[in-house]
């Protein structure tokens, strides 16, 4: 199962990523990041099925798409 | 099992370009085939004037920064002087469809063995918002208040157009970044043009409508919205040149 | 073992750079130097090395910037409105710390003027020319065996210093012939290695050719690191000729083929004292400490040049105040008399005491 990993020294919070995940398994964060945004992270519980649509849009390059053991 | 990890040959320095910009999407693209081609240490790229100035801080290349428009000129030298180098000029439309119009097209009509990045977001971001030479009529920006005016400021240049024209371009493609399949065509436009330099074939450029969200006054996915429904038909994107064809 | 050959001066330069290494040619055609790169491009492909003929002289400095930058001998050649064009890459160059030659076979001016001989691009040469606290190293030949041989220097001082140079002359010196001798061309061995090359980062970080600090505090820096640059140039490299000055009471300063003219006066002698010449061989660094020296001994000078006045400028500044300084020149590309040059001498002579 991929996982996701958004790396907030790089995530600007413009929302690309959410925009374009067929899964709806990203969302903006409420928090803010060190940066001063709300930078994007998974949403509890979606999956996501490594389409890499959000990688393919990043500007910063701040995700991270990384195969893991089937079941987490 | 599909993975994404960050390009080695992009710095890990985080930088200023505004978030939704399309720089950052363009930059790791190219930095993505970078690695992929495995030519990081033979590539040498130029560094352009307009908000990609500071390109040199975000790529772990050689790199090389080049007075307003010339890049071209100053790829040409290196190209000329490192013939087994991998050599890109990057370039936004001020740089090359303004002031460095003769460059480009005197580089491509040479048809130096060079492959050349050409982002078009259709204004000028670095300075505040002017008009660029490929914003489209009607158009308001920064000297174009009331709209761009035909009669005034001519009409939007089609970059893509005009050098297919040259005998000295080998591959000519214009793509846009609106949707991952956009991004996804780009990528391979940028590999085409490299692997078209690494085969000796000649002058390439891919145009790539960008997204420009603060002088759009748009947010990011409008800006990527307006690509797709306004940009693309003023650019049409396609494959203009393809010694392929 | 020399070889003697009769040269135009245009292709003698030319041919010097190519003695010293040079590989990479770039220029735009203009009246009178036109020699220049048409040998170029005879000469560049019998040596394996590369000639373009620019779309213009601003793409040529351009090019040189980058042949430059990856760690090549390259060279550009123009007249004085094409080396209008490129103060932009000059000042890009002086900034990037790179090295490379650019030689102006100057012609009148302003503007478009005329194809003949004149010396008005002297400060735009020494003076900046381009944006910025830069420098120039300007060479000034005064005869064909001259463009030969500071052609070939051009190139060391330019690697030596990572600096641009100019090889500055005239019509006249560009379109004369004269007999020259080759000597055999020795890349001297302390130069410094071109580490900084863009030349693929391979086994090595990676390097940045730039002239752009942006941070706060980074660009008084680097401008601090230029001048201590400059500051050693004008210490190590100040080049001039001298004719009669132990004795002179006046002394012609002029350079390139003014000098030539000022060689005949003094050769010839003028009534009523004794004159000497000092010619400079570097324009900048200008060979002030010597002036200074001649002016503490004494002795009146006589600046010449074929301008309304630009050297005469440095003259009275290394001068200071402790001596006379005349001045005789045409602006316009006319060309200065050796009889009305004695004149100014007698004037000088005469306004004793």
């Amino acid at each position: 199962m991929p996982k996701i990993i958004i790396d907030e020294k790089y995530c600007k919070g413009c929302g690309l990523c959410v925009v374009f995940c067929p899964k709806g398994a990203l969302v903006m964060s409420h928090g803010l990041s060190k940066r001063g945004v709300n930078p994007a992270t998974q949403v509890e519980g979606k999956q996501c099925s490594g389409c890499l649509n959000c990688a393919v849009m990043c500007p910063d390059a701040a995700i991270e798409i990384i195969a893991t053991e089937t079941g987490k | 099992m599909p993975e994404y990890r960050r390009p080695e040959a992009l710095d890990d320095a985080t930088t200023h370009y505004c978030p939704g910009c399309g720089h950052g999407i363009a930059h790791r693209l190219v930095a993505e085939v970078i690695d992929e081609l495995g030519i990081r240490e033979r590539t040498i790229g130029m560094a352009p004037v307009g908000c990609a100035v500071i390109a040199y801080d975000y790529f772990d290349i050689d790199m090389c920064e080049a007075p307003h428009g010339r890049t071209p000129a100053v790829a040409t030298g290196i190209k000329r002087a490192l013939p087994d180098r991998v050599v890109f000029s990057y370039q936004g439309d001020g740089d090359l469809a303004a002031i460095g119009t003769a460059e480009i097209i005197h580089c491509a009509n040479r048809g130096e063995n060079i492959s050349v990045f050409f982002i078009n977001n259709a204004v000028y971001g670095m300075t505040g918002g002017q008009m660029a030479p490929t914003t489209p009529d009607a158009a308001k920006t920064s000297t174009s208040p009331y709209g761009r005016n035909p009669k005034n400021e001519g009409h939007p240049i089609k970059v893509a157009e005009l050098l297919s024209q040259l005998d000295g371009v080998v591959y000519a493609e214009r793509v846009a970044f609106h949707s991952p399949r956009g991004v996804r065509e780009a990528k391979k436009a940028i590999r085409k043009s490299f692997l078209a330099q690494m085969e000796g074939r000649g002058f390439s450029i891919v145009e790539i409508l960008s997204p420009c969200p603060t002088y759009w006054h748009m947010a990011p996915q409008a800006a990527l919205k307006h690509i797709e429904e306004t940009l693309t038909k003023v650019f049409p994107p396609g494959v203009y040149k393809d010694w392929e064809k | 073992m020399a070889q003697k050959r009769l040269m135009g001066g245009n292709e003698a330069m030319a041919e010097g750079a190519i003695r010293a290494g040079c590989r990479f040619f770039y220029g735009y055609p203009i009246t009178p130097q036109n020699e220049v790169p048409e040998y170029m491009s005879r000469r560049m492909p019998q040596v394996g090395g590369t000639f373009i003929q620019s779309e213009s002289e601003l793409a040529a400095i351009n090019m040189v910037l980058g042949s430059a930058a990856a760690g090549a001998r390259a060279m550009t050649s123009s007249s004085s409105p094409g080396i209008s064009l490129k103060q932009e890459g000059l000042s890009y160059m002086a900034g990037c710390r790179l090295p490379a030659v650019i030689a102006n076979v100057q012609r009148g001016g302003p503007g478009l003027g005329d194809i003949g001989a004149g010396q008005g691009d002297y400060w735009q040469a020494v003076k900046g020319g381009g944006h910025g606290d830069y420098h120039l190293i300007v060479l000034a030949p005064a005869s064909v065996q001259e463009m030969a041989d500071l052609a070939t220097l051009a190139f060391d001082l330019a690697d030596r210093w990572r600096n641009p140079v100019m090889i500055l002359s005239d019509a006249y010196i560009g379109q004369m012939m004269e007999p020259l001798e080759w000597h055999e061309y020795v890349l001297p061995a302390d130069l410094p290695p071109k580490t900084w090359a863009l030349t693929g980062a391979k086994g090595r970080p990676r390097n940045v050719i730039k002239s752009f600090f942006l941070h706060p505090g980074l660009l008084e820096k680097y401008n601090i690191l230029l001048q201590e640059k400059y500051a050693l140039i004008r210490e190590k490299e100040q080049r001039w000729e001298e004719v009669g000055t132990e004795d002179a009471e006046v002394v012609i300063v002029a350079y390139g083929s003014t000098a030539r003219i000022a060689k005949g006066v003094v050769a010839h002698g003028v009534e009523g004292g004794r004159v000497g010449l000092l010619r400079p061989i570097t324009l900048w660094p200008f060979p002030e400490r010597r002036i200074r020296e001649l002016a503490e001994a004494g002795k009146r000078f006589l600046v010449s040049e074929m301008s309304a006045g630009q050297m005469v400028e440095d003259v009275r500044l290394a001068v200071e105040g402790r001596s006379k300084v005349g001045f005789y020149g045409c602006a316009g590309g006319g060309t200065l008399s050796g009889i009305d040059m004695a004149e100014k001498v007698r004037e000088l002579f005469a306004s004793r005491g």
